[in-house]
Formats: structure tokens, C-alpha cells, sequence
């Protein structure tokens, strides 16, 4: 893409310096240039919600926090994308989401290959200073491939987006709000009974933990595949 | 959006010969037969039926080509609809800062007692359904219940024992 | 409509109410309502076809007369007002019109809680039938959309409106003359107007009262600010729980499109405008501005990060202007008077009035409409006549649950949006429920992160698990099982929450309790050092007496 050089913003991430098109945002050019930024809502092929906030930075000349899976770039900024304060709520915001349901990685079919387990260990989390939950919630088997075990789901939306923006099925939505929010297919029926659903797979595989995984996996099985999204987006956007 | 594809949709027939179905047609022809009428639409159903059931869901969603998980999504994010049908009488128990402070969890705890029904449910003889609300404006006039769709001001267990026992008794 | 028949409609309106030798008015909004003032109309009117009155005395039914909780109110052309009033007393008030008050029924009206009022936005409430435009019409209404319309370029509206300094009575406070300024130069094919009516302070009914009393105020300062951001179509996101204000606005609109005031070619102009009501569905997070305009389109309520904002892409990702009712309905008496007149009330950096919904432990109870920077204590003291019952004042919540609790110590500091972010509560719509010494700050406290834990939309993870998480340790420590840890962990949440959560709802719910945890830390420690409630609320058995 040839873009006239006016068209490239320049900007400092953690001291240095980057370029980035005017249209990308701030997560984007960090992975780029290979500075990571935690995040688990965001997923390259998918439209950005920005609801995990893992993904906040600091903004020089911004008193708020900005999470760089919607923050444009802009000329001159400096972001600074990890910080004692930074970490803290980051690893605040993941014991949050230990304590919400049950996740319990011994057993989980995801064990060593999920997003949330990955981070926390990233971020150094040893153990989870607020109370948990401990939650009644359902595993739903009745699909005759995939399974969904709402123990594991964080809510992060990945299966609803890809369903409806790369699949175009909007086989799955979330119900209710708040803490009783919960990720479902058609009218909160039994997945296998679901009429919208073509069974392509899509939300196993964008699912950061063993939420959604294939049937006949055992603890630490299910290896999620995710290069099929960024490849369909690419065919959306060359075809239009 | 690509027209074609939709002069294509044919709109499904309701669920039955019920004749509040056409109230709801009605609405739906009103907002243009599009997705964005939703939550007007359920609205209607809610106010000719009394709450949505799963029929009326997938009638509306289908006319509106609005996705079964997004209606069911929109029906059960907003606390004004409800899912299940409401019993004969409805006692709805303000619970706004006003209200709550002049009492409102005394009377609370009075239904509880009184029926053995908590806020979201009906008795199990499906006489009375109690809910609460989030400030139903009459601030001045607090606690506020309000019995079927007359609101009654400062009120107190006591009133409000006399009330309910004049529905349980058949 | 032309300037010229509008006048006429004022005049032969004027006329019409002038061959009346006597005009009863009946309040007859939601809460007079909800005490049988209909009854006490039908009876006025009963017993004025009995005596062969129809000529000479005319019964009104009229919108908020301020003091709620005295209705059914009623007042007589010449200043009386009764209070309490049933259908009984109906000949009773008819013989008086023509002879002295009766004593007996009297709410005197020579008190601060009257004469302290500023009123404004409130001017016609409780004067003007809310269901008769031409009533409007004869109280100057719609005479600030003709003089935009004839008079002045859009540009020079947004002057005067910024010249007002008027700001945002939603909530923020946010400039009102630059968000105009910004939707009328954001490009696109077609722009909105939003009126968020939404009003879901528990405790607030300001906006309500002004819809059920006066609702094409409403009405001309959404035309007139479409005609300065350049909008053709608008939006008035209103509270299903409020059917009253609901059914006004139908009829106003349905007034206005027949009279040519909305429409297509407005008064012979190209301007055009449509209006359209949209009704909420008992969700509190609809009332912020993203998550409402995900609600106008038919969607769950859940807000997302902003920018965009929507003055650069809203409804439809066309630019949008939201306003609250109140800042509309300031918007033609900025019109008719001018910007300057406006700005001469109120504060240097808040101008104007402000309506609060005044209720909870407080003697008077109802609607009260003060210029910017009056007193805490102004308000609750005097125009609110005090705590009911000898008691001891204790804090006022204002903001409700993106507020705080103000304690006495802050009584004597202005109301404007400065001081009251600066003591750690915001202006918020208006509610301000008054608290005595039987109220326990760390229950309330509870209760307002009750609110937010159930009105939290669960996008984002911060306010979603972290409401729960609050909740759960102030439910523990108002069961006085709590411990200094869990007061800590409090103290902590609150830090994430205010810079994590996605929303003004998250951001702004550990505001209740970062407020009582400053000014009452002492009820705190009893209850998690001494296993003790000084206001006696708190513990496992709810004392369950009699409220008074
Ligand atoms: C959680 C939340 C609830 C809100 N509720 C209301 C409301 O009920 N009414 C309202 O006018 N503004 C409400 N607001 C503020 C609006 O987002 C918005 O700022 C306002 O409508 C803008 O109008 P204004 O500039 O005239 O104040 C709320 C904001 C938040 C974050
Ligand atoms: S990745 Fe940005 S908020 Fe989740
Ligand atoms: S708090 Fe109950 S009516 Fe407002």
C-alpha cells in the first residue's frame, strides 16, 4: 500500500520511536513492533470492543487510562504501556476474573494452552486476593461436536463477534447483564438444537479458554487454531 | 444493505389467530419492518400479552430478521420485560434512594412474610406477583408501592398487610 | 404557522382564559395524581355545572406544583393554595374564590420554600394545562423558534447559547453552546437530536415533572437545536416507568405537527423536523450516551469506548446531539431573554438555575428550582423547612449513584458543579435525598453499589466482577462480619474501578462509597472494629418497626 509519507504518524511506545498509519491503533503498532500489550477481548480480525481493559496504557497529557485496542495513534503521542500501576490493575482486573466463575486449570481442557492462564503467569499472579465466586453454572454438550462449559467463559465476546462478523450466523449473543451475563446460542437453547448454527467451528477456535472446545478432548488437549481469521478477513477485504 | 435479498424475505405469519398480533404487526409496519424496531416491538407484545414467551420472540425476531440470540439478548438486558407471565394482581415495591430510606425494605421484608415471595416472583397460586422498581418518580411521596397500576403513597406494613390480604381472599 | 398567527393564537387564547371570572387550577402530574387529584378536578367541575358556573369560573388541570408531598394541590387565581385537597372540599373551594381562603385546606405561600425559587425551566409548571399547546403558545411558547427561525442564522443561535454558559443538566456538566457547536460542524449526511429522558437517578424525578408539566418546552428547544446543528429528525429516549410524561409528549407532538410547528417546511422555512419517542426498558446504563444510542437502535444497552463520540458519530454513526430535558427546556428562555440574561444568573463557572428533586428525610418534600451557588444548607434548611420531627440532619446524597454523601461540615458550600466535584460528589441530574440520624452511611453505602452491581451491563470486566466484588465485602460488613481487611479491599476496588471500568457507570460507582468512607470513616471502624451500626440499621435482623 502506498500510502504519501504526510499519511505516517510518528510516535514513542515505552521510550521508542514508531510509525503507524493514521487509521491504526495503538495495540496494533506495539505488536508490530513487537512490544506486547496484555489482551484478551481483542482478536486481529475481529471488530474491538474494548471491554477486557487489560489493554490500558498511559498517554502522556491524558489523565484517564486509554486502552489501546481503540486508541487511534496520533503525531507526538508517548505511551507508555507497562508500569507498577499499569501491572497492578491488570493483575486486579485477571483475579477478577479468576474469582467470577470457576476456573479451575488442572483439569481444563485448555490447561497450557489458554489466554487467561498464559497472562497470569506472565504478569507473575501467585494467588487471588479477593474472594471467589463459585458460580452454578451449566456445560452444554449437546452440540455433536463442540462443547460450551460457562465455567470458563470470561465473556470477552470473541464467539459472538466472529459468528456474526466472519460467519455471518449471530448463532451466539450474550443474556442478561451484569454478573449474570451469560454467552448463548439462539433462544438460550441447547447449542445442538440450534437452527442458526452451521457447526464451521469459528468460536472454539477464537475462544481464549476452554470455553468453547471440540468434543473428545481431554485436560490440556484443546489446541485452538487462529490463523484461519486474520486469512478471511484479508478475503473479505481483497473481494470488496 | 442489499435490497434484493430483501424483497426476497417473506415476512412469517404469527403464531396464531390471536387478535393482539395485529397490534403488533402494527408496530413493526410503523418502524419499517426493520431490526432497529426491536424493543419497540417487544414493547407492544409485552403490553398485549403481559410478558414475551419464546413464540413471540421468534415471530418478532424473524419479522424484524432480527438473530433469535440477539432478541433473546435484548429481552432479558432491559428489566422492563420479563419472560414469564405475571400473576392476576402486581405489587411493585419502589426501591429508589428516597423510598429506601423512608422504609421500602420494611415492606419488603413485610411480602416476604406475608406471601413467601421474593421480588421477581409470584405466589404459587398465581394471585400476585411482586416486583420492584428503581424510583417511580413520586419521590414525595415515599415509601411508593404501586398495587395493579395505581400508585399509593407512604405506605406503611401495616397498609400495605391489608392490601394483600384483600387479594388473597378469592 | 407564521409570527403573525401564532400571536393570534396567543391572543384569542388570552381571550378565551379572560372571559373567566375565576380559574381554579388542579394539579394534576404524577404525583398529585397518585393522591386522587383527577377526582377532585371531576368534582370542581361537577359542582361548577351545578351552579350554573361554566361561564364564569374555569378548572385547570395543570402540571408540578412543587410540593409533592402535600397533594393533591390546588390554587385559585387569586394566589391561594390549598393542599390535601379531596373531592369533597370541591364546594367548599368554589364558595372561597369569591371570599376568603379556607383556613383549614391553606398552604401558605409567602414561605422560603416558595420564595426562595428561582424558576425558570419550572416557569409554567403548575400554571399551564401541559395537554393544550395553545396554552403554551399564550405563555410566549414557540415565540423563541419563530424568532430563531425568522431572525437568526444557526450560527448566531449556538452564540447565544454560548454566550449563557449554560452546561449540561444531565449529569457532566459538559458545555452546552461548544457540544453544539461540534455537531453543527461534524459532517454527514444526516444528523440527530437525542433528548435523554431517561432520568435514572433512584430518587430523581425533575425531568419527569418537567415533561408531564410543560412539555413542548421540551419540544421547541429540541426545533430549535436542530436547527442549529442543522438535524432533521430527533429522538426522545423516555422511561417506560414514566406513562404520564409518556402520553403528554404524544400528545404535544401530535399538537405540533398539526399546528406546523414539526414537520416538514417549519413556519414557510426549509427547516424541517420529525420527532419520535423511543422507550426505555428499565436499564439505568441507557441513560449514558452510548449505551442509550445502542438502545435507540434497537440493541442491548451497553456503552462503548468513546471517541468517537457521538457529536462525530452517534445514532446510525451519523453525528448526534444528546441533551438532557432540563438543559433543553433552559434553552428558549435563553432564546427570548438572551444569552447575557442568563448568564447574570448563578455562579461564574455554573450559570443559570438548577431543578432538585428534594425528598427523603426532609420536611418539604417536592420540586425546587434555585439559581446556581445557593447553599446546601439554603436548600435543605430553608426551602426544605429542615428534618422532619426534631431529628438531627446527617448527610445529603446528591448525584445518586455516581455520587456522594455530603455531611453537615459541607452545608454551608455552594451547589454548583465545582464544589460539589470538589467535596466528591457530583451535581448529577438533581436528586438530593436528605438523610437523618436513622440512616447508616455504610448501608447506604450498600445500597447504592447494590444499584450499580445490578445496572452494570457486564460489558467490562472491572465494573462487572468489581461491583459484585464491593457489594459483596459491604454486605458483609453491614452484617457486621466484616473486618479492616475488607475495608482495604474496598479502598482498592474503588481505585480500579474509577480508572479501569469502560463507563461512567463503573468509573463513577465507588463514588458513594469513597464519599462516606471519607466522612464517616467513624461509622466504618464501629462496624468492622467494634461489630457495631450507631445508626442501629445494620446487623442480621433488620429492625423491621414501623417507618414513621
Ligand atoms: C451511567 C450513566 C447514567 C446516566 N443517566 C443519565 C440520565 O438518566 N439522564 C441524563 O440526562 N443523563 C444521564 N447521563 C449523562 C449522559 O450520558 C449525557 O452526559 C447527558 O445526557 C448529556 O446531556 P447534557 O449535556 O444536556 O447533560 C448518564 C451518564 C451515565 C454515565
Ligand atoms: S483488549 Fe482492549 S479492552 Fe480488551
Ligand atoms: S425513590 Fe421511590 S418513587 Fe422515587
Amino acid at each position: 500500500m502506498n500510502r504519501p509519507a504526510a499519511n505516517i504518524k510518528t510516535l514513542k511506545i515505552d521510550g521508542r520511536d514508531v510509525t503507524a498509519r493514521p487509521e491504526e491503533t495503538i495495540l496494533e503498532v506495539a505488536r508490530q513492533n513487537n512490544i506486547f500489550i496484555p489482551r484478551l477481548c481483542e482478536l486481529k480480525g475481529l471488530s474491538t470492543v474494548g471491554a477486557c481493559r487489560l489493554c490500558l496504557v498511559e498517554v502522556k497529557g491524558s489523565n484517564r487510562l486509554l486502552p489501546a485496542c481503540v486508541t487511534r495513534v496520533e503525531e507526538g503521542m508517548e505511551v507508555t504501556t507497562s508500569s507498577e500501576r499499569l501491572d497492578g490493575y491488570r493483575k486486579a482486573i485477571l483475579e477478577l476474573l479468576f474469582t467470577e466463575r470457576n476456573h479451575i486449570c488442572s483439569v481444563c481442557v485448555s490447561n497450557a494452552h489458554c489466554e487467561l492462564q498464559s497472562l497470569a503467569q506472565k504478569l507473575g499472579i501467585t494467588h487471588v486476593h479477593f474472594p471467589y465466586r463459585y458460580p452454578v453454572v451449566a456445560v452444554d454438550a449437546s452440540h455433536e461436536r463442540f462443547i460450551v462449559d460457562h465455567n470458563r467463559c470470561i465473556l470477552c465476546s470473541r464467539c459472538v463477534r466472529v459468528c456474526e462478523e466472519i460467519e455471518g450466523a449471530h448463532t451466539w449473543d450474550i443474556m442478561g447483564r451484569g454478573i449474570d451475563a451469560l454467552v448463548i446460542t439462539d433462544l438460550n437453547q441447547p447449542w445442538g438444537s440450534s437452527e442458526s448454527c452451521t457447526g464451521c467451528g469459528k468460536c472454539v477456535h477464537v475462544c481464549p479458554t476452554g470455553a468453547l472446545s471440540e468434543k473428545g478432548r481431554s485436560v490440556a488437549e484443546m489446541l485452538k487454531r487462529r490463523q484461519f481469521l486474520p486469512y478471511l478477513t484479508l478475503m473479505r477485504e481483497d473481494r470488496e | 444493505m442489499a435490497t434484493g435479498a430483501l424483497s426476497d424475505f417473506a415476512k412469517p405469519a404469527p403464531p396464531n389467530q390471536d387478535k393482539r398480533w395485529r397490534l403488533v404487526d402494527a408496530t413493526m409496519r410503523r418502524l419499517g419492518q426493520h431490526p432497529r424496531g426491536l424493543i419497540e416491538t417487544l414493547h407492544t407484545v409485552q403490553e398485549a400479552y403481559g410478558y414475551l414467551d419464546e413464540e413471540a420472540l421468534r415471530y418478532v425476531a424473524t419479522s424484524l430478521r432480527v438473530p433469535l440470540s440477539r432478541a433473546y439478548g435484548v429481552a432479558t438486558f432491559y428489566h422492563f420485560f420479563t419472560l414469564k407471565p405475571a400473576g392476576e394482581h402486581t405489587c411493585v415495591v419502589c426501591m429508589g434512594t428516597a423510598c429506601y430510606i423512608k422504609g421500602a425494605p420494611q415492606l419488603l421484608d413485610t411480602v416476604k412474610r406475608d406471601l413467601g415471595v421474593k421480588p421477581g416472583e409470584t405466589t404459587s397460586d398465581g394471585k400476585v406477583s411482586v416486583l420492584t422498581a428503581r424510583c417511580l418518580g413520586s419521590c414525595g411521596l415515599a415509601p411508593a408501592v404501586v398495587y395493579d397500576r395505581e400508585v399509593a403513597g407512604k405506605v406503611t406494613p401495616h397498609g400495605m398487610r391489608e392490601h394483600l390480604a384483600q387479594w388473597k381472599t378469592p | 404557522m407564521t409570527p403573525e398567527e401564532l400571536e393570534q393564537i396567543s391572543e384569542s387564547e388570552h381571550e378565551a382564559q379572560g372571559k373567566f371570572a375565576h380559574r381554579v387550577n388542579v394539579c394534576v402530574a404524577a404525583g398529585c395524581l397518585s393522591c386522587q387529584s383527577q377526582s377532585v378536578k371531576d368534582a370542581l367541575d361537577k359542582d361548577i355545572t351545578r351552579r350554573g358556573w361554566e361561564g364564569r369560573c374555569q378548572t385547570k388541570g395543570v402540571g408540578c406544583m412543587g410540593l409533592c408531598a402535600e397533594g393533591p394541590l390546588v390554587s385559585t387565581d387569586n394566589g391561594t393554595m390549598y393542599k390535601g385537597v379531596t373531592a369533597a372540599d370541591a364546594p367548599e373551594i368554589l364558595d372561597s374564590v369569591e371570599s376568603s381562603p379556607i383556613e383549614r385546606l391553606l398552604c401558605p405561600t409567602d414561605v422560603p420554600f416558595f420564595q426562595r425559587q428561582k424558576k425558570i425551566v419550572l416557569e409554567n409548571s403548575g400554571i399551564i394545562d401541559a395537554e393544550r399547546i395553545e396554552d403554551y403558545i399564550g405563555s410566549l411558547g414557540y415565540g423563541a423558534l419563530i424568532k430563531v427561525l425568522t431572525e437568526m442564522t444557526p450560527p448566531e443561535v449556538i452564540q447565544e447559547v454560548v454566550k449563557s454558559g449554560l452546561r449540561g443538566r444531565g449529569g457532566a456538566g459538559y458545555p452546552t453552546g461548544l457540544k453544539w457547536s461540534t455537531v453543527a460542524k461534524a459532517a454527514g449526511p444526516a444528523k440527530f437530536i437525542i433528548c435523554n429522558a431517561d432520568e435514572g437517578d433512584p430518587g430523581a424525578f425533575m425531568d419527569r415533572s418537567v415533561l408531564e408539566s410543560d412539555p413542548h418546552r421540551v419540544l421547541e428547544g429540541m426545533l430549535i437545536a436542530a436547527y442549529a446543528v442543522g438535524a432533521s429528525e430527533g429522538f426522545i429516549y423516555v422511561r417506560a416507568e414514566y406513562p404520564l410524561a409518556i402520553k403528554r409528549l404524544r400528545t404535544a407532538i401530535r399538537q405540533a405537527e398539526r399546528m406546523g410547528l414539526l414537520g416538514t417546511s417549519i413556519c414557510g422555512t426549509r427547516f424541517s423536523f420529525r420527532i419520535d419517542l423511543r422507550l426505555g426498558a428499565g436499564a439505568f446504563v441507557c441513560g449514558e450516551e452510548t449505551a442509550l444510542i445502542a438502545s435507540v437502535e434497537g440493541k442491548r444497552g451497553t456503552p462503548r469506548p468513546r471517541p468517537p463520540y457521538p457529536a462525530q458519530e452517534g445514532l446510525f454513526g451519523e453525528p448526534t446531539l444528546i441533551n438532557n430535558v432540563e438543559t433543553f427546556a433552559n434553552i428558549s428562555p435563553i432564546i427570548r431573554n438572551g444569552g447575557d440574561w442568563y448568564a447574570k444568573i448563578g455562579t461564574e463557572k455554573s450559570k443559570g438555575t438548577k431543578v432538585f428533586a428534594l425528598a427523603g428525610r426532609v420536611q418539604n418534600t417536592g420540586l425546587v428550582e434555585v439559581p446556581m451557588g445557593v447553599t446546601l444548607r439554603e436548600i435543605v434548611f430553608e426551602i426544605g423547612g429542615g428534618i422532619p420531627e426534631g431529628r438531627k440532619f446527617k448527610a445529603v446524597q446528591t448525584g445518586g449513584p455516581s455520587g456522594g454523601c455530603l455531611p453537615a461540615e459541607l452545608l454551608d458550600m455552594p451547589v454548583d458543579y465545582e464544589s460539589l466535584a470538589r467535596a466528591g460528589s457530583i451535581m448529577g441530574s438533581g436528586g438530593m435525598i436528605v438523610m437523618d440520624e436513622s440512616s447508616c452511611m455504610v448501608d447506604v453505602a450498600k445500597y447504592f453499589m447494590d444499584f450499580c452491581m445490578t445496572e452494570s451491563c457486564g460489558k467490562c470486566v472491572p465494573c462487572r466482577v468489581g461491583t459484585y466484588q464491593m457489594h459483596r465485602l459491604l454486605e458483609s460488613i453491614t452484617q457486621l462480619e466484616g473486618t479492616p481487611k475488607d475495608v482495604a479491599l474496598l479502598t482498592e476496588l474503588c481505585d480500579l474501578l474509577k480508572n479501569t471500568s469502560l463507563c461512567g457507570l463503573g468509573q463513577s460507582a465507588p463514588n458513594p462509597v469513597i464519599s462516606t468512607m471519607r466522612s464517616f470513616a467513624d461509622e466504618y471502624k464501629a462496624h468492622v472494629e467494634e461489630r457495631r451500626c450507631p445508626a442501629g440499621v445494620c446487623g442480621n435482623h433488620r429492625n423491621s418497626e414501623e417507618p414513621a
